[in-house]
């Protein structure tokens, strides 16, 4: 690992404050502190946000669940509040990584990271949630679908730090990811949420970025059943392809798991 | 730049100053002799290094020895009571055969013992998807998933 100066401010202005130049934040570092081992990446200046209160937290406020930036993976998953309101979103929380990844892994440092088969941002997508940022003086409200903008990239400018997540209640909603056995992350997930009339479906792991699977939403629209998800053939165009599958076959994965998604989401 | 870092170890307050990339694995290895916890991989797969902060299983290779300031940590030598009485989930290992070199266990028993604080009478699925993050390259799951049954059975 290269060497860096290390600040650990106890205020989110301050943290902002400290992001000068190539400064990183560091959230639970579950993806930074490895890539950093391997020198992958590398900083000026590391500010570490564990000692930040603001920025932790499950609230909920009308029809909205909001989760501070720094709330561990393992913090979501067990909390009675989002398990009521969203039971989909601690399901997710609940099975990334492993145990030792969800005591530290963060919700805004897994969306910053932006891999591309991580499980959150499924979650974002799919549930349409809005993500708080400040930069300087200047916060603003992303919304989910405008955040993801490539692999690895999002439309967070530099020295802007997420601070919370609103996640809109949905009527009902499921997570299914098949799992590349050796890292756990995605080889296909796909989120599916209900709101009223309209359908979300966002996949994640099939892609260089999470994306939303409209052809499938749509036919969920009409009909909101296994059989009309798993019916959709999706196009492999786009799609990764690697030793672990083709693009083909990720492509068939997205319908078979939006289908159990749904099966899951009617309970 | 180093940066000092105070936190209680197994119950006694340690300090130390270190450069902040300085794993916190390396801390308590090499400054403070606890070898108890293992390197096995080094890139968060092997769960190897596991330990506690603030009484959550956490591995020690994936974060710097600064991010552990104020922390109390527990590692493998930590878990043995007074009279070197060994805990029960160490037991249930020794009973069980649930070693076979040894190196997986301190991760393993580790993170063993968050599963049952989260899940005290797990099923043996739920014991299976618990370790997940932990690899045992004799691939002796087997007995490791009897020794956690057993250490359960007798909380």
């Amino acid at each position: 690992m290269y060497a860096f100066e290390y600040q650990n401010p106890s205020t989110a202005a301050a943290a902002i404050g400290s992001a000068k130049g190539d400064a990183r934040f560091l959230a639970g570092g579950q993806s930074l502190v490895q890539a950093m081992k391997l020198r992958l990446s590398q900083t000026g200046t590391l500010v570490d946000l564990s000692g930040i209160a603001e920025l932790k937290g499950i609230s909920v406020a009308g029809s909205n669940v909001i989760i501070g930036a720094m709330t561990r993976h393992s913090e979501v998953a067990r909390s009675a509040e989002v398990k009521q309101a969203i039971p989909a979103l601690a399901d997710l929380a609940g099975g990334i990584g492993d145990q030792m990844v969800r005591n530290q892994g963060t919700l805004g440092g897994s969306i910053a990271n932006a891999d591309p088969a991580a499980c959150y941002p499924a979650a974002i997508l799919g549930l349409g949630a809005t993500i708080k940022a400040s930069v300087g003086q200047k916060e603003r409200a992303i919304t989910g679908d405008s955040f993801f903008t490539g692999l690895f990239e999002t439309t967070l400018a530099p020295g802007e730090l997420i601070t919370s997540v609103e996640f809109p209640v949905p009527d009902c909603a499921a997570y299914v990811k098949f799992k590349q056995p050796a890292s756990r992350f995605a080889l296909v997930g796909v989120f599916v949420a209900k709101f009223g009339s309209t359908v979300r479906v966002a996949v994640t792991g099939a892609k260089s970025s999470v994306f939303r699977a409209t052809d499938i939403e749509a036919a969920l629209s009409k009909s909101f059943t296994p059989e009309a998800a798993a019916a959709v053939k999706v196009s492999a165009n786009g799609m990764n392809g690697d030793m672990h599958g083709s693009a083909e076959y990720r492509a068939a994965m997205v319908s078979v798991m939006a289908g159990r998604a749904v099966a899951r989401a009617l309970g | 730049m180093t940066v000092s870092v105070t936190l209680t170890v197994n119950g006694k307050a340690a300090s130390a100053s270190v450069d902040p990339r300085m794993l916190l694995v390396h801390l308590l290895r090499d400054q403070l002799q606890l070898t108890g916890t293992h390197v096995g991989c080094d890139t968060a797969q092997c769960g190897a290094c596991t330990i506690h902060l603030n009484g959550r299983a956490v591995k020690a290779c994936s974060m710097l020895a600064v991010q552990a300031n104020g922390a109390n940590v527990t590692t493998i030598e930590g878990l043995t009571g007074k009279g070197d009485k060994m805990h029960p989930m160490q037991e249930a290992f020794r009973d069980c055969h649930g070693l076979q070199c040894g190196f997986c266990t301190p991760g393993m028993v580790m993170s063993a013992c968050q599963l049952l604080a989260d899940n005290p009478k797990p099923t043996e699925a739920e014991i299976r998807a618990g370790l997940e993050g932990n690899i045992c390259r004799c691939t002796g799951y087997h007995n490791i998933v009897k020794a956690v049954q057993q250490a359960a059975a007798q909380a």
